[in-house]
């Protein structure tokens, strides 16, 4: 589970954060909707500790990580992956090296063992055949099944995924999206997204949570979030559709 | 209008002094992830051919000119009081202390450190760097620290290069084309170049190979969220690179000499 108890961050001079209070239920999909520049990006760099709070706590089952530092912080980090917005490839390796590449690095496979998990990975994210093009030759959406890939294949038990879909059109979205699910279901990770595909992400997600003003405004199991009486959250939702 | 600017001066001194610290933390931080396990002799062999090999042809092409125009201004200058004789040794001396060590750290800055604060710098944009950290591999010890390495080995290499090939360009030009004695060409270097000199050109090479990385590197990894801050970063990291390349040669050549 991870819990976030009154973080606060200023960037450049701007508050970004404002005391954000929340908690992540673990095995489930939850999903952080709110305005452009908002902050929700900044928020979930702060899970994985990316970003340290100026104030406020971080917790993952149990340990305060803001604090820690080097192979403390990276003990916690073994439990993670995160899926960045521009899916975050090595433009210099291939679509086969970036999946192998945490395999290689952190678990020292034999090299059968990498192509067997890697080349299933693959298949599982609809790259088969893939392996050997550079990002640069992929499509966007290619690039984030491969990103997805790259974080699913240390089978890690928490997914942080930045706006997955930004920049596709709604078909990929979708493809994606269906995606993120059938893995979550396979492998039970916690899924926490951030995205603005408002009304795809009710359908998808265990819960929302919606941060506006540097603040959580409201979290609730999705149907739930659906039926808030909160004019502002209901006209949030309303453009958003 | 005087506060302001007193102000004003007091504000960059203050932003200098917090960089300086900031590049030197960068620096022990890298070498401190140098030193633990694992070693990564590919991406060390990696940065060699990158710093190294490809560097050479413009290393020889500016050491081949150099001897040549030294060749040409000394053997006239040398000619006023006699003493062709001795333009072996004037061309080795200036090569070696001086002239090997900072050019070709010169031109490894243009050609390399420009390109590793390029480098460096779309991966952090492109949140490559991020993506390390959330693989709990340190970037430093991954990126930074085999670019180190390679630069403490590649620059004084290129530096004997540039050595060899530029008294080889004084020798064509001061031997072969203004007809000075061949013999007393090579036994003037003989007699005129100590240890002491060449020892000189190595501390100097290792000291500027490591500048180069560490400047480079450092405004790369710092860089602004921005294509206008990655052309800035890499600007600076260029004059940067060079301006304190020269300043430390002075210091080094008043403590070496």
């Amino acid at each position: 589970m991870i819990k976030l108890v009154g973080v606060e961050k200023t960037l450049g001079g701007q508050p970004v954060l404002c005391g954000v209070d929340l908690t992540i239920p673990a095995g489930k999909l939850t999903t952080i909707i709110g305005r452009s520049g908002g902050g929700k990006s900044v928020l979930l760099k702060h899970m994985i500790g990316l970003l340290q709070p100026d104030r406020g706590q971080v917790w993952v089952d149990g340990i305060e990580i803001s604090r820690l530092r080097g192979k403390a912080l990276n003990e916690v980090r073994k439990r993670f992956a995160m899926l960045f917005q521009g899916a975050a490839l090595f433009d210099s390796l291939t679509v086969f090296e970036n999946v192998a590449f945490p395999l290689r690095e952190k678990l020292r496979l034999a090299d059968a063992e990498v192509v067997r998990r890697v080349e299933g990975m693959l298949e599982q994210v609809g790259l088969s055949g893939m392996g050997h093009k550079f990002p640069a030759e992929l499509s966007g959406g290619m690039k984030k099944r491969a990103g997805l890939a790259r974080a699913l294949v240390m089978e890690p038990e928490i997914i942080l995924f930045d706006e997955p879909t930004t920049g596709l059109d709604p078909l990929m979205a979708k493809t994606i999206h269906d995606l993120i699910v059938a893995t979550h279901r396979t492998f039970h990770f916690t899924a926490i997204m951030v995205s603005h595909e408002i009304p795809e992400i009710f359908s998808i997600s265990d819960w929302v949570a919606m941060l506006k003003d540097g603040k959580i405004a409201a979290m609730a199991p999705s149907a739930e979030f659906q039926r808030t009486t909160d004019p502002a959250i209901r006209e949030f939702i309303a453009i958003g559709a | 209008m005087l506060t302001r600017s007193v102000a004003r001066i007091g504000r960059t001194t203050l932003f200098l002094i917090a960089e300086m610290g900031r590049m030197l933390l960068f620096m022990l931080a890298t070498f401190a992830w140098l030193a633990r396990p694992p070693l990564r002799p590919f991406q060390i062999l990696k940065q060699l051919h990158f710093i190294g090999f490809k560097s050479t042809f413009v290393v020889v092409l500016t050491a081949a000119f150099t001897g040549m125009v030294l060749g040409l201004q000394i053997y006239y200058t040398l000619r006023k009081f006699g003493s062709e004789g001795v333009l072996g040794s004037v061309v080795a001396l200036s090569m070696i202390r001086e002239l090997g060590p900072v050019l070709a750290a010169l031109m490894v800055t243009a050609r390399a450190g420009s390109a590793m604060t390029a480098e460096i710098g779309i991966m952090r944009i492109t949140e490559q760097i991020d993506a390390l950290d959330t693989m709990a591999i340190n970037p430093l010890q991954y990126l930074i620290a085999p670019k180190f390495v390679a630069g403490l080995i590649a620059v004084p290499l290129l530096v004997a290069v540039f050595d060899v090939v530029g008294i080889y360009g004084g020798y064509v030009v001061g031997v072969s084309l203004l007809g000075a004695n061949a013999g007393s060409y090579w036994s003037s270097i003989e007699s005129a170049v100590e240890w002491k000199d060449v020892y000189g050109g190595i501390v100097k090479s290792i000291s500027f190979g490591l500048i180069v990385s560490w400047v480079c590197c450092y405004k790369g990894y710092f860089t602004r969220m921005s294509a206008e801050g990655l052309g800035t970063a890499t600007t600076e990291a260029v004059v940067l690179s060079s301006v304190v390349i020269l300043v430390w040669d002075y210091f080094l050549t008043s403590v070496l000499l």
